[in-house]
């Protein structure tokens, strides 16, 4: 896990800059991630961490800078964008499964309608991934029949079935009841054993502590710290992280 | 109840009605496929299309119906040229039919929009996200689910349709309104009864209709 591959990284953001009206929610933002590399953004509330995960896959548009994902510099718009977004896996904080549609057509939609899969392998390979997260006897019911925590391990199944290049989660655990955060996190720990490039945005510890390759710690939209997380658990360097930390860590 | 007794005059409250319901029906189904598309354009990332869907809700919705049917008539066909039919009341049928769905369209759209605004984002950001296109988007994952929402809606707007197409009447159509008025005429004796009959026959239509859409959108409730 802790043999980060080489080459060129995957994602690059390079001075990236975002204001929503006044709020400057992305300050002068440089980042890049290696291949097979898990990067888990932590930090206060507002402080651009979503809208940095988000600008990735572009549902949050920049002002300036530039993003590029596996060498190419973002589309920005129509088909080459709609072709990027189906090589980036990302999950939602509200898990945003298809209402309208069962389990498992939640998972075959993207590579039927997207990848044109015969619907019959896209099934078999759909039946699959919901078996890797635990959910294969539940494929033919409805999202609101499910609880959070499934519900989101078959967001990450949805995700996965695009056999993305990298996965983006933005605070996949933070809508979930206490129980239920394991059960997701389990899987994401397994993915990132795997070899899968991750971008997670969230307040798990545990979490961000084993299965992290580096930590980033965001404040006021900008990124204040880039550690391993050894590093920046035992030794933050900023003032802001530390005060961070002692209102989480404490409790 | 004499009025109803003679033949001719119950055939042309039969084909007075008939005109109505074709009328409706017709109408029902371009407005349908007009409002969506035009609520698909005021949702569209395109400035252009939004602008077109905008100018068309405002200006159908804000002119009176009457206005729009004498448009279609007076200006389509007598001074344009349009004629949609050789035959004189099939024209005139058809030019209402072009009124009726341009000015029903309008509510349709706005219905439609309003469904699309009971989506949560996070659904067309979820389609966006594994790479659907904008129409594959709202198509596959946004409408299905306005759909549920915009049932209602769509049983009032049917209603008022349905009454709205008496409208027709003004231009030179034998639908029931102007038939209504015609028998008033020759029988000032019978008038309330021959209201009733009128308002009735539209009641025993239009109110199963509401209490059937009212089922269907029940039935059809999205589960979150």
């Amino acid at each position: 896990m802790d043999d980060v591959a080489t080459g060129e990284p995957l994602i690059v953001l390079d001075s990236v800059n975002k204001w929503f009206g006044p709020l400057h929610v992305l300050d002068d933002v440089s980042l890049s991630v290696g291949r097979g590399e898990v990067v888990v953004v932590i930090g206060p509330s507002g402080s651009g961490k979503s809208t940095l995960c988000r600008t990735i896959n572009r549902l949050e548009p920049i002002n300036s800078g530039t993003i590029t994902f596996d060498g190419q510099t973002l589309p920005a718009e129509g088909k080459a964008l709609a072709k990027l977004r189906s090589e980036v896996g990302m999950v939602f904080q509200s898990f945003n499964l298809f209402a309208h549609k069962t389990i498992l057509e939640n998972v075959t939609l993207g590579p039927i309608k997207v990848r044109r899969e015969k619907p019959a392998a896209a099934r078999e390979r759909g039946l699959a991934l919901l078996d890797r997260v635990g959910i294969a006897n539940q494929a033919d019911k409805f999202p609101a029949q499910l609880s959070g925590g499934q519900q989101q391990r078959v967001a990450i199944a949805r995700a996965l079935a695009m056999q993305p290049k990298a996965m983006l989660f933005d605070e996949p655990t933070s809508a979930l009841d206490p129980e239920m955060v394991g059960e997701v996190l389990d899987v994401m720990t397994s993915l990132a054993r795997d070899g899968m490039t991750m971008v997670v945005v969230t307040h798990e510890m545990g979490f961000a502590r084993h299965a992290a390759n580096r930590v980033i710690f965001m404040a006021d939209g900008k990124l204040v710290e880039d550690a391993a997380p050894a590093e920046f658990f035992a030794n933050p360097r900023s003032e802001r992280a530390k005060d961070f930390l002692s209102k989480i860590l404490t409790h | 109840m004499h009025v109803f007794t003679d033949p001719k005059n119950f055939d042309a409250y039969v084909s007075g009605f008939l005109w109505i319901l074709k009328l409706t029906g017709a109408s029902a189904v371009c407005a349908l496929v007009l409002g969506v598309l035009l609520a698909a354009m005021r949702v569209s990332p395109v400035p252009v299309l939004r602008g077109f869907g905008a100018a068309w809700v405002n200006i159908f919705r804000n002119t009176p119906l009457t206005l729009v049917i004498f448009f279609c008539y007076f200006g389509l066909f007598v001074t344009l040229g349009l004629a949609l039919s050789d035959d004189l009341f099939r024209n005139i049928y058809w030019l209402g039919v072009v009124g009726l769905s341009a000015y029903t369209a309008a509510f349709v759209c706005e219905a439609v929009r309003s469904g699309i605004n009971t989506v949560p984002t996070g659904q067309a950001e979820a389609a966006r996200a594994i790479g659907l296109s904008f129409a594959q988007t709202l198509r596959i994952v946004v409408l299905p689910q306005a759909a549920r929402s915009v049932i209602a809606p769509f049983g009032s707007i049917l209603i008022a349709l349905c009454k709205n197409a008496t409208i027709v009447g003004t231009i030179g159509l034998m639908e029931s309104s102007t038939v209504m008025k015609d028998l008033i005429n020759f029988n000032g004796d019978a008038v309330i009864p021959i209201f009733l009959v009128f308002a009735g026959t539209f009641a025993a239509v239009l109110i199963p209709t509401g209490y059937f859409f009212g089922w269907l959108a029940n039935r059809l409730a999205v589960k979150r």
